[in-house]
């Protein structure tokens, strides 16, 4: 029992610093930073991962803790830094988006989230149901990212970071998703990086920039 | 009884006055560090207050009475605050005398007259500074009212002293709204005392600064109490910070020995070493921002506090 006294308090905790990070990602301009930023976010993941398994003693999520460790934490981060050292977009930064109004419109959806979230979580019998709310306000604001940011690498972070706001969805209200749909996910995760890499050579050889604004045009003049 | 309470609020006031100029000496020593520069004493920020005193002060021809008389003011102010922020204990007189909005209120009134001085001899660069810290601080004073809102919320109480006594009847408690209120705190701190994302406190460059422009008028004592005062600032910040964060060691109502507050104070220093190393830390990583970006600074430290009361009212802990 004095076990579980702490559990539930250091789960939010780690709920409140993912948010945090969310917060965080949305604040920054440089994309090496946001890199960064991502594989912060997948060891809070991976300690709340870890934490639930303790707690639920379910050994099933232990694994799923230690495939978040070795793809978000290490995988991810590292192909994704190779990609931008070899895209020579080291120093890329975003000039168009107004941070403040981003981060505005992302409290709206905070709140809209955790109104969501309520009737959703009194309904669930997990210990963690409260950080539901947490793990769709993650989710939507990697959507946010995703529609502010005009470049590629970040585009592609803002859906990894979406990912993991599902995953950790997953945990907090169910324990998580049979180990085979897990795998499944990684897996397309990882694919799904290496494509992406691909395209941003792609794109970059096309127009000479990783500016996706570039793509709305059908063609040249 | 009521007499040892007393002496005890002296004493906080002292120790307050004494080691402000350490901790400022500290941080600057852990900045030469961490930038590979060979650090200055730690003594050297008492050498230049005592330099500072024995000069002869030269004042502007056009002085009126306020610029005079605002370093007394400015320095009294701070050592007020320091006496109302319980850095020691709680049961003492004037850590009862006001809340946390009044000492909030408190701050502005020094800058106020920070700001009227600036302004009183007339140069461009005084008035400069003068309006450029009002924006700093009327950007920072509502992330400020946030913050403790967030802790208001937790303990039920706008009084510093009633949320450190309200944490240790509840020591397990880790609220997750802590966290953004930290956050939070932390760039209020680094913005109002002229830290370095918003100023360089080292510099005299004239375009960039902020502080250092509405004290380029003042010599000798008065430029030493003003030093004296933003470092009093900064340590009373620090303690506020120690207050709603970390309120471990802090002597509590009917736990007041001897012993007590001994293990107070240790824990005060060994808080003020952390806190200057990891502040030191954060002004060596980060570059001055450009004017223009302090607002987006501040409003983002505004809004960390509002997710802060909002993670509250979702995930809160339920105090009984």
């Amino acid at each position: 029992m004095t076990a579980h006294a702490y559990t539930v308090p250091i789960l939010n905790l780690l709920a409140a610093c993912l948010l945090l990070i969310s917060f965080a990602m949305l604040s920054r301009r440089r994309t090496q930073r946001l890199v960064t930023l991502f594989a912060w976010q997948g060891t809070i993941l991976f300690l709340s991962t870890c934490l639930v398994a303790y707690s639920s003693g379910l050994r099933e999520i232990y694994y799923s803790a230690a495939l978040t460790l070795l793809l978000k934490v290490i995988g991810l981060p590292l192909i994704l830094h190779r990609l931008i050292y070899r895209l020579g977009a080291q120093w890329d930064s975003e000039t168009v988006v107004n941070i403040p109004l981003t981060m505005l419109v992302g409290l709206v959806l905070v709140i809209f989230a955790f109104g969501l979230a309520q009737p959703i979580s009194m309904m669930a019998t997990t210990i963690t149901r409260n950080t539901l709310g947490i793990a769709l306000a993650v989710i939507l604001l990697s959507f946010l990212m995703m529609i502010t940011r005009r470049k590629a690498v970040t585009q592609v972070i803002g859906f990894l970071a979406m990912e993991n706001g599902l995953f950790f969805a997953a945990t907090s209200a169910t324990y998580g998703m049979p180990m085979v749909v897990e795998l499944g996910i990684a897996l397309d995760l990882l694919v799904g990086v290496f494509i992406l890499g691909l395209f941003f050579f792609q794109i970059r050889e096309q127009f000479e920039s990783l500016d996706l604004s570039n793509l709305e045009s059908l063609k040249e003049d | 009884m009521r007499d040892i309470t007393v002496v005890r609020q002296f004493g906080e006031v002292v120790l307050a006055i004494a080691i402000a100029p350490l901790f400022v000496g500290w941080i600057a020593q852990c900045r030469a560090w961490m930038q590979n520069r060979s650090a200055p004493l730690l003594r050297q920020t008492y050498r230049m207050l005592r330099k500072l005193f024995d000069k002869d002060a030269a004042m502007a021809a056009t002085a009126s009475p306020l610029f005079r008389t605002t370093p007394y003011i400015l320095f009294g102010t701070m050592v007020l605050a320091a006496a109302i922020i319980p850095s020691l204990a709680t049961d003492l007189p004037f850590a009862h005398a006001a809340d946390a909005i009044a000492l909030i209120g408190l701050f502005a009134t020094a800058r106020v007259f920070l700001s009227l001085a600036a302004m009183d001899i007339g140069t461009a660069f005084g008035t400069m500074g003068a309006r450029r810290e009002m924006m700093v601080g009327f950007l920072a004073e509502p992330a400020l009212l946030m913050v403790l809102f967030n802790a208001f919320l937790l303990y039920g109480s706008t009084a510093l002293p009633s949320l450190v006594d309200g944490y240790r009847a509840h020591p397990t408690v880790i609220d997750p709204s802590a966290i953004f209120a930290a956050v939070a705190f932390v760039m209020v701190l680094l913005a109002e005392n002229a830290r370095i994302p918003i100023d360089n406190p080292a510099t005299h460059l004239e375009l960039t600064m902020i502080h250092e422009a509405a004290l380029l008028e003042y010599s000798a004592r008065h430029l030493a109490l003003l030093e004296w005062a933003s470092g009093l600032k900064l340590f009373n910040y620090a303690c506020i910070g120690f207050a709603l964060f970390l309120p471990w060691g802090i002597a509590t109502n009917g736990a007041d020995s001897g012993t007590a507050l001994l293990i107070s104070i240790a824990a005060l220093l060994a808080k003020l070493v952390v806190a200057g190393a990891a502040l030191a830390l954060v002004e060596s990583l980060s570059a001055k921002l450009r004017i223009f970006r302090a607002p987006e600074f501040l409003a983002m430290a505004f809004l960390l506090a509002v997710l802060g009361l909002l993670v509250h009212l979702l995930l809160g802990t339920k105090l009984a």
